[in-house]
């Protein structure tokens, strides 16, 4: 029963985005720098550190495509390297959090009582935790490592996805098909897992969306830090900061890594947005 | 309601007892001391300093000493500048961030709210999509980019306000103006979303129905249940101004906290990231009431059910 | 909050009339932003009148205590605050008479008598004498006050004695002696040629006895003595604000022995750290004179600031450490091949572009009339013959990946990027960059945990002892592991040599052994990039980067 049902919503919900037209492009556009990024090595004949200390701030022209930095390495390749980069941290961030987050907050609603009280304690305490200090101390303590930097962020992030996925807990764990399950004696695990999950799907995916580019604005805030990726590697945050600063004398500088990080943002946000629209069943067009 | 204050103040003290903890072991166990320093110090005097500060006592002995001194309201002398108490600095800086948080909050309020009224009143509209996209612009593009941005055409070019510093009125108008359109953003969608949220709930309709004009509709009945997302959104947003300014103080050399902190967590200031932690978060507590008591004002359902 | 929440739902509510209303209620709001704004003069254009130098000091002191100072910023400061026995010339540098008015060396240089001027003053009226100056030796060379730079002092006879705890003050007689109110006689281990200079340093100022004890700061460090309410202090201004990490503001002292001479009202003093920062504020007019430039803008700047640009030769050398004690740098070969393949010439003008000097030697060459044989040099072939026999004594193909640290800073990342590209051409060697921030850095460095590391060394006096004194075995500023009997040998020679042509030899041994040992990679001599407003005059450049702040003052530009 359940099966049909939700195929059905799912239909719906698709057939919704695609009418969405600013959705659609947004997933076009992600799916244009996406590609852009990976194949930023075979579209540039530079490596992204590759230094030309003769050609130093050049503007764009024929060889350089997006123009050089302060070292004279090429923009484009390090754009593209810095796509790869950020997209890679905005995606495994989430990931984190979401695999963090969902299962926190599935137990957390789900057992209720005192557990859930005390569960959610621990996450208001979180919340109050500096989130500098406690990054700083990770990068710290296990070297400047980029694999850590999406831990680190990610770890960060669960806190409100737990948040959310706890109050739909709360919300379904009361309904009908939920007590049918516990009538018909499926364990917990199995109803979580099987029956819950699936019906929390959409807020994850909308929420999950949402919070890449919360998660790559982080990730730039730390780049202005000094605590993002390491030099020479660049993601589009250390681009961005290094390229703010000389705006005056080499604004392709920042124009380039801008346009791809804000436009990456702004799709990622409409098609959230999209999403939301889609896979909520009480909006409605007025 | 008193219910709630009572339950809250209560949760308080093991919270905060818990952050000061974590937060206390945390920076013990992060190498660098504070006391490194190029001219690498000899031994002995290094040693000096540590007593000084009691940092050759037993780990756990330093952290019962500080609860001790934490409950009688002393937090200690900064490590980095000793000549100054953290309950000293954090006085001279909070004022700073409180000023610039409520400035830019402000701002954001001003600009976020209407726009987003009108959005949501006049949904699929240009009205609505121009601010709309706007708004997206502003969450997509950092503070520290729209920052110099500002600086660039309002100070260099147009020389109409000071590039940096926090000494005099004219100070504080790029600075908010930065972080406020930043949050407006925000609180444009969530307006927006509210809003039209509560456009369609019954009593909404009901009043439409009765022949209620737009603009009565908005106020007094929608506006409560509509803006309930951006009050919810208020309490971090505010906590959020005044711990995440750093960035912003930053770029304009402000003397705020939170640019003090985060020096503090870079120079292990043990004493200073402490203090400051356990002020954050006792204020986040605090904000967090405020904010929930507000909710409950203006959320007709719950005020229905009490 | 409550209140502006209402204030903002009763404002927007004012929409729904005709728009234009809404509009006014911007339009008000703009016009008063704009108003706010257009009507400022600069601190700059102000200065003229006020007679104030608005100074970028480019990081927070620590301290103002200059018993336990240890940076840049506090001597910036405090030279303002205090006035030791001899004072500077702004040209030279020279020793010129400060609280003592002349002074007697014995034949054997080994004894300094000191006739203090009758009339120096401390800001509350009270008279310096020759028991304040001995008062203030022994404080800083109190073990107890865990002062960083009472090492300083070490040339007085008898005082590391007394400093390292191993005798009370009385029973080590250190050689600091009052003959009267005004007559103060040092008396000095070893002869030292640079001892004049030496008291131009904050750790040879005075403090003011009845202060300190006021405020129990004898011993003990973090007190309210240097606090503006509190603080006295003997020199051309007075600490009138102190607001931390904002501003640090200072005043003429009207009662300071030559304030006729003082030409400043006052000086700002603006910690910020952000090169970046520091150069818009000084563009806007809000600043005079910035701590330095960042090496990306220096061709930007010199075309559109040419006057206000300059390029000031400064005591230092900006140098990579190699840790000694692990694979590979612990083979001399592998750490040759390495410096050997630096083009430092390259990095100078293509990387750095300020004007810097690429560094032949570790001493700067000139420095106090010693120069340096050129011994470091770029021969990129023979550097690849070295790593290769060092590869095939021990089997390997390549190096592998070699961990480069640096402190957190746009410049350490260029110079290291710039590196991490040569040896990659020259040897195949994958370097891995590692940035930490300073306090992370200093403990790892001091720790030995890094394989090479960024570092730098400004003198503190002009003498080649302040660079080759690091060098020696077990000294704490080392950290390389590297300890050569020889080398101690030379540089104890030199410093107790009779003739400045056996100090001279022996330096010359000293940088004959770092070139072959290589125990450092010597990269670039220090130049001191900095902006400053032409109306700024009697601000000379010298190699330590001191300005007497008693010789400035402000005019217009087009003066003559």
């Amino acid at each position: 029963m359940s099966s049909t049902h939700s195929s059905s919503l799912g239909r719906d919900a698709w057939l919704r985005l695609r009418a969405n037209k600013m959705a659609m492009a947004s997933l076009f556009l992600l799916a244009a720098v996406a590609l852009i990024s990976l194949l930023g090595p075979l579209l540039c004949s530079y490596s992204y550190d590759q230094q030309n200390l003769d050609r130093v701030f050049q503007s764009p022209d024929t060889t350089h495509l997006f123009g050089t930095d302060n070292l004279g390495r090429d923009l484009f390749a390090r754009t593209t390297y810095g796509g790869r980069i950020s997209l890679a941290v905005g995606l495994l961030a989430t990931l984190v959090s979401l695999v963090i987050g969902v299962t926190y907050g599935m137990l957390s609603g789900y057992c209720g009582g005192r557990l859930d009280a005390w569960m959610m304690r621990l996450v208001d305490v979180l919340y109050s935790l500096p989130f500098i200090i406690f990054v700083i101390l990770l990068m710290v303590l296990f070297g400047r490592n980029f694999l850590l930097l999406f831990l680190a962020i990610g770890a960060v992030e669960w806190l409100t996805m737990a948040r959310i996925t706890r109050a739909q807990t709360i919300n379904l764990k009361n309904a009908e098909f939920i007590e049918a399950a516990r009538a018909l004696g499926y364990s917990h695990l199995r109803i979580l897992f099987h029956h819950l999950l699936p019906n929390l799907i959409g807020p994850i995916i909308i929420y999950a969306t949402l919070t890449v580019p919360a998660v790559m604005l982080l990730e730039s805030v730390l780049s202005f830090l000094g605590l993002g990726v390491q030099a020479p590697m660049s993601s589009w945050g250390s681009l961005i900061k290094e390229g703010a600063e000389k705006m005056d004398a080499a604004p392709w500088l920042l124009f380039f890594p801008g346009m791809f990080f804000c436009l990456t943002l702004f799709a990622l946000n409409f098609l959230g947005d999209g999403l939301r629209d889609a896979l909520d069943p009480k909006s409605s067009k007025d | 309601m008193r219910k709630l204050i009572i339950s809250r103040v209560l949760q308080a003290v093991p919270t905060l007892w818990v952050i000061a903890t974590l937060t206390f072991f945390m920076t013990r166990y992060a190498p660098g001391g504070p006391f490194d320093s190029e001219r690498a110090i000899p031994e002995e005097i290094k040693i000096k300093l540590q007593s000084h500060f009691g940092l050759d006592r037993p780990l756990f002995d330093q952290y019962l000493l500080y609860l001790k001194n934490l409950l009688q309201g002393d937090l200690g002398p900064s490590f980095k500048y000793p000549e100054w108490e953290v309950s000293e600095l954090i006085a001279t800086a909070f004022p700073v961030s409180l000023t610039l948080g409520l400035l830019s909050l402000l701002i954001a309020l001003m600009v976020g709210i209407p726009a987003g009224m009108i959005a949501a009143l006049r949904k699929n509209s240009w009205v609505d999509y121009l601010p709309m996209s706007l708004s997206m612009a502003g969450i997509c593009l950092p503070t520290f980019v729209l920052g110099p941005l500002l600086i660039y055409a309002l100070s260099t070019q147009l020389g109409m306000f000071p590039p940096l510093g926090w000494y005099g009125p004219a100070d504080w108008v790029l600075p908010s103006l930065t972080l406020g359109l930043f949050y407006a953003a925000y609180i444009a969608r969530l307006t927006r979303a509210g809003m039209l949220e509560t456009l369609q709930q019954d009593y909404v309709r009901t009043a439409r129905a009765k022949g209620a004009t737009s603009w009565r509709i908005l106020t007094k009945h929608a506006a409560r249940g509509g803006l309930l997302p951006v009050v919810t959104f208020l309490g971090p947003a505010f906590a959020g101004l005044i711990t995440g300014s750093f960035v912003i103080e930053s770029i304009f050399f402000i003397p705020g906290l939170g640019k003090f902190f985060v020096t503090a967590a870079f120079n292990r200031d043990y004493t200073m990231v402490l203090g400051t932690v356990l002020f954050y978060a006792s204020l986040i507590i605090l904000l967090n009431l405020l904010v929930d008591l507000l909710q409950a004002w203006l959320d007709p359902k719950a005020r229905q059910e009490k | 909050m409550l209140a502006s929440f209402l204030f903002c739902a009763s404002q927007s509510m004012q929409i729904f009339y005709p728009l234009i209303q809404h509009f006014r209620f911007l339009a008000i709001g703009a016009f008063l932003l704009v108003a706010l704004g257009c009507s400022q003069p600069s601190n700059v254009e102000k200065a003229l009148e006020e007679k104030i130098l608005h100074f970028g000091l480019g990081a927070e002191p620590q301290h103002l205590d200059p018993h336990l100072s240890t940076s840049v910023a506090a001597h910036n400061i405090l030279s303002a605050l205090l006035e030791g026995l001899v004072s500077e010339d702004p040209k030279s540098l020279k020793p010129l008479p400060g609280m003592a008015k002349s002074w007697e060396i014995s034949e054997d240089a080994k004894t300094y008598t000191f006739t203090l001027r009758q009339n120096g003053r401390w800001s509350n009226g009270d008279p310096v004498t020759a028991h304040d100056f001995a008062y203030s030796f022994r404080r800083i060379l109190n073990p107890n006050l865990g002062s960083q730079y009472a090492s300083m002092l070490y040339p007085l006879k008898n005082a590391s004695s007394y400093h390292q705890g191993h005798k009370a003050w009385e029973e080590a007689e250190v050689g600091v002696a009052v003959l009267d109110d005004f007559t103060l006689q040092l008396t000095l281990e070893n002869p030292v040629p640079y001892f004049l200079q030496l008291l131009n340093h904050y750790s040879w100022f005075p403090v003011h006895r009845p202060t300190i004890e006021k405020h129990g700061a004898y011993e003990k460090i973090g007190t309210a003595w240097t606090k503006p309410q509190n603080f006295v202090g003997n020199g051309p201004f007075l600490l009138s604000g102190h607001q931390i990490n904002s501003v640090i503001e200072v005043k003429k002292n009207d009662a300071y022995w030559d304030a006729d001479a003082v030409q400043l009202k006052g000086i700002r003093f603006y910690p910020i750290e952000a090169t970046f920062t520091e150069e818009r504020a000084y563009r806007s007019g809000f600043l005079h004179l910035t701590q330095s430039v960042s090496a990306d803008r220096i061709d930007f700047l010199k075309e559109k600031y040419p006057d206000d640009l300059h390029f000031e030769p400064y005591l230092g050398t900006y140098f990579y450490r190699f840790n000694l004690k692990a694979p590979p740098f612990d083979d001399q070969r592998v750490r040759q091949a390495f410096c050997l393949a630096v083009d430092r010439e390259r990095l100078v003008d293509k990387v750095l572009k300020g004007g810097q000097l690429p560094a032949t030697s570790f001493t700067p060459p000139g420095t106090g009339g010693f120069s340096p044989t050129p011994r470091f040099r770029y021969d990129p072939d023979s550097a690849k013959k070295l790593l290769q026999s060092y590869l095939q004594e021990k089997g390997l193909d390549r190096l592998p990946p070699i961990e480069l640290t640096y402190n957190t800073s746009e410049g350490h990342k260029k110079v290291a990027e710039a590196l991490h590209g040569m040896w990659k051409d020259t040897l195949g060697v994958e370097i891995r960059l590692l940035n930490m921030e300073w306090k992370v850095f200093l403990s790892s460095v001091a720790k030995g945990e890094f394989t090479l590391a960024r570092a730098g060394w400004i003198g503190d006096y002009v003498d080649p002892h302040t660079f080759l004194h690091m060098w020696r075995s077990g000294e704490g500023l080392n950290m390389t592991g590297w300890t050569n009997n020889l080398y101690d040998g030379a540089l104890q020679r030199a410093e107790m040599a009779g003739s400045e042509e056996e100090r001279w030899a022996n330096f010359q041994t000293c940088e004959e052994l770092l070139a072959e040992e290589v125990p450092i990679l010597p990269l670039y001599f220090y130049v001191h990039l900095t902006l400053r407003h032409p109306t700024v005059k009697g601000w000379h450049p010298t190699l330590l980067d001191h300005h007497p702040y008693k010789y400035v003052y402000l005019e217009k530009e087009d003066s003559p």
